[in-house]
């Protein structure tokens, strides 16, 4: 009975050292994968190989000019909603016209990155996945290897500097898209004066919160690209694996996206 | 020249181990066309794959051209790569890249030829393997047979010294097959190319080879000119190249009978 109980216990024991090894495993890939995309952009051009400026233009359409549409869609409409729901709170105690200053806070601060960054990891995260892991799947990578041709250098970095450049800008753009839609919420629906509600919103909103909105998505789009291209380049076998790491990307960038956000919001208002 | 010294490999660990090479020696000579000829599951691309540097054996030397690749640096294998073209069994060629870029891609990268130039060599490499005129194709716009021949004319882009061809005629027509081999022919007699063949079409391997090398089960049970592989008594290579389905090279993967396996069977219902 005890030497079962043992048993049982060491068995447990094994299985959770074998899981930890292997999340530890797919942390040092990351990591390292990390390292060397970071070195390719930024110390290899200064050692005098460029970056590929071709792909890294089409990445930046593909990524940022396509995805335009659906960031401000939805922070627009974030705006809207953040408006009409803050309005209900807010007139209980005849504040109604700080709505502006609270929409435009929370969008800029918090809501505008978060989710710009969130909507990308769904649509450019996976593509990145599916792509490269197509790519694993029919040995182009390999190809690109045996050419003396670094794939990180080639398919990583082009795709890494064009989210880095492009999250932010959406980001900004976005907090626009966002701020205005609560605008119009508010000098229609709420009946808010116009001037009243810019006037709030500006003495509210301060440069350094749009700055540490847009650090957050330069971290966000490092958390896309990294975990979707590792994830596609660990992949071996076939098919059903692309679409295994796809969705293991999204989900793992989604997460990791929420957590860094967590942990940069505390550290802001800790610094302040 | 291709010196290959006790190379042993193992995949797996534990129960699951499983020797793929175990003490594999062999020569490629310069110039010499080369055939590594065996069954599927015989260890023929895991042999090639540790030419090209994809894996690291457990032990053994490597050499090219008198220098070690085994435990190099990614900047020395490079060095080294560059040396090397190498057509691959599904192609291989980039979905986002037209016919000529791809073509193109070894020499914009690594010499600092003009453009003008380059298109004067794509368009050489690509009458080389009679596919003048495809070049604003893109691969998925292409049947199986054209791929490969493009894949061909990517891996002479560079006029490499050493040629790796992972089963250039599997799933060819006849024609196809015969264009190829009689590229890979050409390429090692008029520009000295060492070509390395990896395949198991036999009639392919006895027109081009200069020399076969036989394996199964990651051993080399025959090598030598296709004559004497033709000629050979060993009773493998007879039921190999004679297609023989009753042999001393089972068909079965399974190590267990048979009937004992069904026998054992249970139902629970």
């Amino acid at each position: 009975m005890t030497a079962q109980f043992f048993g049982y216990i060491g068995r447990k024991a094994f299985r959770i050292k074998d899981t930890f090894a292997d999340l530890f495993k797919e942390i040092s890939g990351v990591y390292y994968l990390t390292r060397h995309t970071l070195y390719c952009s930024f110390i290899e051009p200064l050692k005098g190989k460029p970056v590929k400026w071709g792909s890294m233009w089409i990445q930046m359409e593909e990524v940022g000019v396509k995805s335009a549409l659906i960031v401000f869609l939805t922070l627009f409409l974030i705006g809207v909603i953040l408006a009409i729901q803050t309005a209900y709170q807010m007139s209980q105690f005849g504040a109604l016209e700080y709505v502006g200053a609270l929409v435009g806070v929370a969008i800029t601060r918090e809501l505008g990155p978060l989710m710009a960054a969130l909507v990308m990891a769904g649509r450019v995260g996976a593509a990145f996945t599916a792509e490269l892991g197509t790519m694993k799947v029919s040995d182009e990578i390999l190809a690109l290897e045996t050419m003396a041709l670094d794939p990180v250098k080639f398919l990583i970095v082009p795709r890494f500097l064009a989210l880095i450049v492009m999250l932010p800008c959406l980001t900004i753009l976005g907090n626009l898209m966002g701020i205005f839609g609560g605008f119009l919420v508010g000098i229609t629906t709420l009946g808010i004066d116009p001037v009243i509600y810019i006037d709030r919103s500006v003495e509210a909103l301060q440069i350094k919160d749009v700055f540490s909105g847009l650090f957050k998505s330069g971290m966000f789009a490092l958390i896309i690209v990294m975990i979707g291209s590792y994830l596609a380049f660990v992949i071996e076998g076939g098919a059903e694996k692309v679409g295994q790491n796809t969705r293991s990307a999204v989900v793992t960038s989604m997460i990791l996206i929420i957590i860094s956000d967590m942990v940069f919001t505390a550290f802001f208002f800790f610094l302040e | 020249m291709i010196k290959i010294r006790n190379l042993k490999k193992t995949f797996g660990e534990g129960d699951k181990k499983m020797i793929v090479l175990d003490n594999f020696n062999a020569d490629f000579e310069e110039g010499k066309v080369t055939c590594i000829l065996g069954g599927s599951g015989s260890g023929k691309s895991t042999v090639l794959k540790h030419m090209i540097g994809v894996y690291q054996p457990d032990s053994g030397e490597i050499e090219v051209d008198g220098e070690n690749i085994v435990g190099m640096n990614r900047e020395q294998m490079n060095k080294v790569r560059k040396k090397y073209g190498i057509m691959f069994q599904s192609g291989a060629l980039f979905n986002s890249m037209t016919v000529e870029e791809n073509v193109a891609l070894p020499l914009r990268e690594h010499t600092g030829l003009n453009e003008s130039t380059i298109k004067i060599m794509v368009k050489m490499k690509l009458e080389m393997v009679g596919l003048r005129g495809a070049e604003h194709l893109r691969p998925s716009q292409i049947s199986g047979g054209m791929l490969k021949r493009i894949s061909l004319a990517r891996a002479i882009s560079l006029d490499p010294k050493i040629v790796f061809y992972d089963e250039p005629s599997a799933g060819l027509d006849p024609i196809s097959i015969g264009v190829i081999d009689q590229l890979i022919k050409d390429l090692s007699n008029k520009m000295g190319i060492t070509s390395i063949v990896v395949t198991h079409e036999l009639a392919s391997a006895f027109r081009i080879a200069d020399k076969i090398i036989m394996l199964f089960k990651g051993e080399i049970i025959s090598s030598g000119t296709p004559e004497e592989i033709k000629n050979s008594d060993d009773p493998r290579v007879v039921q190999f190249i004679n297609g023989l389905p009753d042999g001393p090279i089972p068909f079965s993967k399974s190590q267990r009978d048979y009937g004992e396996e069904l026998k054992e069977m249970t139902f629970y219902n």
